[in-house]
């Protein structure tokens, strides 16, 4: 059975249909890229995967025993972090929260994990250093280490390379390529097409028609070629 | 001059009032870190308006214990308060802002169709700016206060990481399964309940200088949330007392010294920082 199933989904706001008639599936240990103009409703679709919102109608049904705290969560850059006074080693830790329920405290195996966690992500000597002092790359690769915290199974990471630089960027994209080679199944919002259809295994289009299918399918219809020519038009121009 | 503060704190009214105003400063110091950050720094002014209103509704109705009202209004605001921060219509800011003054006006209004007493301006003044009933507390008072503020100290340390992890991000938190909302109105809840004790101290004008000065303070210093946390506990606690011992010893109103005292301590963590900055 797959990791998750979207059956029918409609998604909106107030009762107003930004995307519906959703249908895909993903297993476990796919790379899944959800591609789309602005507005077309990718941020609605990963807040519904979360529970975060509920969908207007359509079925989202989780499979091989996944839990709903076993979801690792990469967030878009929200205005109170931006001067948040917090180290690196206490953001990183609180991505056990969903699995403490009413403890108060962190054990020392979680202490362990999340030590773990900072190394794979190149950030153990950052420790102790405040979040709001590191530059676009490092906070990101904080936020994917308390992700990490969170789930050994499912990451989601919303538009991850947004506002960061080339090389920082592809530095990014390289480790979360490694984590999905490790095994950990991974969706990705991103508007960098040229990257998802590098990296993924599979991309979903929504905004206008809906695609979902394999990379190489994607590359062959008629959607795909359409936007990845546009983008490519963007860069010469 | 320690001599006289010797013999000031033989009397027990003097040793009650800074009891209470230190822990009261110390409850709001905890929260005030989270409601700044959560940028709900006007909360404090706010709720205190809207205890205010639910004051004037009291002694109108002659109850002869007006928190039977009080703390069940405020409470109530509260939650309606934070709630709206989330995806209201009308904006967190905008909310408090109107809220707050409504229930002044309104408060005053009744205050001056039906008041009962004889000298109503300076009753609006002592609720306004504090009474000197921080002066007059009873030793059943003070037994409250401190149950209260133990309270709201064990919950704070209980439930200290998921403050932290609801402050800092909230969609990841209830992402991850957190009961972020549970949390938020808890924490609503308690913030009513000390802005309502914390009336007495300050009065309702000055209430918000007792949330944001200490978290202000510590966040211009410190790099961690626990190190903020703690040093903005430390930080509140100290000027509480200091401004209440510089109120008895000067014989200035108690409120305002103790916000005066804040403001300035603010001022040295400013000068501190500027200096930390020009040596790295």
């Amino acid at each position: 059975m797959a990791l998750l199933t979207i059956q029918d989904l409609a998604l909106g706001y107030d009762g107003h249909v930004i995307v519906d008639s959703l249908n895909f599936h993903v297993n476990a240990g796919d790379y899944l890229c959800i591609v789309g103009e602005n507005g077309s409703g990718k941020t609605t679709l990963m807040k519904a995967l979360l529970h975060l919102q509920e969908p207007i109608s359509g079925q989202i049904v989780m499979g091989d025993g996944l839990k709903r705290n076993e979801i690792g969560y990469l967030p878009q850059m929200t205005v109170v972090q931006k001067d948040f006074p917090a180290s690196v080693k206490e953001i990183v830790l609180s991505g056990f929260q969903g699995r403490c329920g009413l403890r108060p405290f962190y054990s020392r195996e979680e202490k362990q994990i999340a030590d773990e966690n900072m190394e794979r992500m190149g950030i153990s000597n950052l420790g102790k250093h405040c979040y709001r002092d590191l530059s676009g790359g490092q906070q990101q690769r904080v936020l994917l280490a308390r992700a990490l915290c969170a789930t050994r199974k499912l990451l989601l990471l919303d538009e991850p390379v947004s506002g960061l630089d080339p090389k920082v960027t592809a530095e990014l994209y390289s480790l979360i390529a490694e984590l999905n080679q490790e095994g950990i199944t991974v969706i990705m919002i991103s508007h960098d097409i040229a990257a998802a259809v590098r990296y993924a295994s599979h991309v979903l289009h929504i905004g206008g028609s809906v695609f979902f299918g394999t990379k190489n399918e994607y590359l062959k219809s008629d959607i795909g070629r359409f936007y990845l020519a546009q983008q490519e038009g963007e860069k010469t121009v | 001059m320690i001599e006289k503060l010797m013999m000031y704190l033989q009397y027990p009214f003097v040793r009650y009032a800074l009891i209470v105003g230190m822990l009261i400063a110390l409850c709001s110091s905890l929260l005030g870190v989270t409601l700044v950050l959560k940028r709900f720094s006007f909360i404090g002014d706010g709720l205190s308006h809207v205890a205010f209103g639910a004051i004037a509704v009291a002694s109108v109705l002659n109850l002869s214990n007006n928190m039977i009202l009080v703390l069940p209004v405020t409470v109530v605001s509260a939650i309606l308060l934070l709630r709206t921060g989330q995806n209201a219509r009308i904006k967190g800011d905008a909310a408090i802002a109107m809220i707050s003054v409504g229930a002044m006006a309104f408060g005053y209004l009744l205050m001056n169709l039906f008041s009962t007493s004889s000298n109503l301006s300076g009753d609006v003044c002592s609720t306004l700016f504090g009474s000197t009933s921080i002066l007059t507390l009873t030793e059943r008072e003070v037994w409250i206060c401190i149950v209260l503020s133990l309270l709201v100290v064990i919950f704070f340390i209980l439930f200290y990481n998921k403050i932290f992890a609801v402050t800092f991000d909230e969609n990841f938190a209830k992402a991850v399964g957190t009961k972020a909302n549970l949390y938020n109105l808890l924490i609503a809840v308690i913030i009513a309940v000390i802005i309502v004790l914390a009336m007495n101290l300050v009065g309702s004008l000055l209430i918000s200088a007792l949330v944001i000065f200490p978290a202000l303070s510590a966040m211009r210093l410190f790099r961690s949330f626990k190190t903020v946390t703690i040093f903005s506990a430390v930080f509140s606690v100290i000027c509480a007392g200091l401004g209440i011992v510089i109120s008895i010893l000067a014989g200035t109103p108690v409120g305002s010294t103790i916000v005066a005292v804040d403001a300035a301590a603010f001022g040295i963590c400013c000068l501190a920082r500027l200096i930390k900055g020009a040596r790295a």
